[in-house]
């Protein structure tokens, strides 16, 4: 092949060791495509088991557990990784085959609080894998939230709370308002003193707006910030004791309840399968 | 145009095409007569490969470019770490100042299993597009992709271990490639996943950088570690479709590497350096048709045999930029 010979410059007549070359290099190669293509065809296995179906950023264009238009049109760069304001976004990684480098949320860590407003991450999207169609936290549909261990509840067992959320190691962050209109803070450094506890509701991102709508001072002064609907709502139970809360149909699924119940594990965890209009159970609260 | 059908040819991994006599210009036949008659001894090419191995600036296009390499992505990584949004996203897609930027292989991939065109996209793709036509086209193989780098280290293993006889190095057909390439748009198209994403080390080893290592560096270790134990250069060769991608762009491309048959001694040092050799087998003795010729568009501009070439033979040039100047 690098032969100094100028005689090799002249068409090569097939001798049978040729042929034989040609025929072996052909299968290697044959074997190495099969190879590659193999192994990237491995990539749709997680995909088509749905093991990485994961809690995705506001917007994801994906019909509850069918997330195929959501992983083909993320071009896996990150850019909603760097805007957010409380590093909630995560970039998958190996194992979740075709879903590599595509953006989730592992709430429980640090669910997202919109402490942005404005939706930064769907800004900042490229390709519109995060819908630029939303504008407003109240127009997403992550997920939707379920009491999933109501017996643990503290709140139905008519108990309060004392103390940071999560204990003095956690990691997580939130937008308190009162603290700091524009910056999050560490959870840890938040205690509350509560004779019932109500974290999941307090610090629910769309009570608070709904409250702040309420008080006559919406998100950034723009009534548009306004949720519609309630998303959770403490519920007094028949037997007089405690309260129940229930998931109402304007929950978009943010995790933050999740993240903020100090219960081990949660009480209240996100389902990424269900959204508003797939849980009838709350359709009826609202 | 002979230049871009030369250029495809060699692209889709065909072997470059041999000149008659009767194409070569009376000049280059002039030149091969009078080298047959004064034939270079063994010696005196040695001599002169001695000579200029010893000047300052041997490694200075490989300097020049590893330094590029490292600071554009350093950039990346630097940029977010501190948080001063200069270059915001990775390599597949971001925002150089505020401009959408877009990877023109990543871009192609997700509108062919998005079947969208985001228009995002169509901005950053024709900013991009625009800057490597401008830049040589694989240019940014080899002055960008942080890959094409650990490579070129995991080369010298390779072929130290090769000079050692401990591994040998096993070619494919490089029509593997196109293949590879058109398997890929398909597969985007069919399945609606972007499939080459999944295995490209250039967009793992990006994030990799800018958002911290994971599982996936695994992937590229074993490219790696098959680059060194099994077939140089493996990757960029024989499988990566962003070559051919940023390869088609450089076809019109106004960044060359040009070859001047005059005083080559055809000894093929170029050859065996570069990565992508068929490019240069109009260095071999007789292939030559003019003068003059521009190094196809498969070339990454790497500039290793501008190097390497002890007689200056092989030299970047910019077309139209005499005329210009």
């Amino acid at each position: 092949m690098t032969s100094r010979d100028p005689s090799t410059s002249q068409p090569p007549t097939p001798t049978p060791k040729r042929r034989e070359q040609n025929r072996r290099e052909f299968l290697r190669t044959l074997g190495l495509g099969a190879g590659m293509l193999g192994l990237s065809l491995a990539g749709l296995y997680p995909v088509i088991n749905g093991v990485n179906a994961r809690l995705r950023p506001p917007g994801a264009i994906k019909d509850r557990l069918d997330e195929q238009k959501f992983i083909a049109a993320c071009i896996k760069c990150g850019q909603c990784v760097q805007v957010c304001p409380v590093e909630a976004i995560r970039l998958a990684d190996l194992l979740d085959g075709v879903g590599l480098g595509t953006p989730y949320i592992a709430a429980r860590d640090q669910a997202c609080d919109f402490s942005c407003d404005g939706l930064q991450c769907v800004l900042a999207c490229p390709t519109g894998a995060l819908t630029h169609e939303i504008n407003y936290p109240a127009q997403a549909r992550m997920g939707f939230a379920r009491l999933s261990r109501p017996e643990a509840c503290l709140a139905v067992q008519g108990k309060g709370f004392h103390g940071p959320a999560r204990g003095a190691d956690f990691g997580g962050k939130l937008r308190f308002q009162e603290v700091d209109r524009w910056n999050p803070i560490p959870v840890a450094q938040h205690p509350y003193d509560l004779p019932l506890c109500d974290l999941c509701i307090r610090q629910c991102p769309i009570e608070i707006r709904l409250a702040q709508c309420a008080a006559g001072s919406p998100p950034s002064g723009d009534p548009n910030q306004c949720p519609p609907r309630h998303a959770i709502a403490l519920e007094p139970r028949p037997e007089g004791r405690g309260m129940t809360p229930k998931v109402q149909d304007g929950c978009v699924g943010c995790g933050v309840c999740e993240m903020v119940c100090p219960l081990e594990p949660s009480a209240i965890v996100v389902d990424i399968d269900r959204n508003a209009s797939a849980a009838p159970q709350a359709r009826s609260v609202s | 145009m002979s230049y871009i059908l030369e250029s495809l040819r060699q692209l889709i991994g065909l072997d470059p095409s041999k000149p008659g006599p009767e194409e070569q210009a009376p000049e280059v036949r002039l030149i091969y007569s009078e080298k047959r008659r004064e034939k270079l001894t063994p010696e005196a090419l040695r001599a002169k490969e001695a000579a200029h191995d010893r000047t300052h600036d041997r490694h200075q296009w490989r300097n020049r470019r590893w330094l590029t390499l490292m600071a554009v992505n350093l950039l990346f990584v630097v940029s977010y770490a501190l948080d001063v949004q200069l270059v915001e996203g990775a390599l597949t897609a971001s925002r150089v100042l505020g401009f959408h930027f877009a990877d023109l292989n990543s871009a192609l991939q997700v509108t062919l299993a998005f079947k969208h065109i985001v228009l995002n996209l169509v901005i950053g793709t024709l900013t991009v597009l625009v800057l490597w036509w401008l830049l040589g086209g694989r240019t940014f193989c080899s002055w960008v992709c942080p890959y094409h780098l650990l490579a070129e280290w995991a080369e010298k293993l390779h072929l130290a271990l090769a000079k050692r006889k401990l591994v040998r190095d096993i070619q494919f057909h490089r029509g593997v490639r196109a293949v590879f390439y058109v398997l890929f748009a398909l597969l985007a198209l069919v399945s609606g996943y972007t499939l080459f994403e999944t295995i490209s080390p250039t967009g793992i080893l990006s994030r990799a950088l800018i958002y911290g290592p994971g599982l996936a560096l695994l992937w590229v270790v074993a490219l790696l570690l098959f680059e060194i134990f099994v077939s140089r250069r493996a990757w960029c060769r024989y499988l990566c479709p962003i070559g051919i991608t940023y390869g088609v762009v450089g076809l019109t491309s106004p960044v060359r590497v040009q070859y001047n048959v005059k005083n080559c001694h055809h000894e093929g040092d170029c050859r065996k350096i570069c990565m992508v050799p068929h490019v240069l087998d109009v260095t071999i003795r007789g292939r030559a048709r003019g003068l003059t010729t521009d190094i196809g568009a498969d070339c990454t501009r790497c500039g290793l045999c501008v190097d390497v070439c002890p007689t200056d033979s092989l030299t970047f040039k910019v077309k139209g930029l005499d005329k210009v100047l």
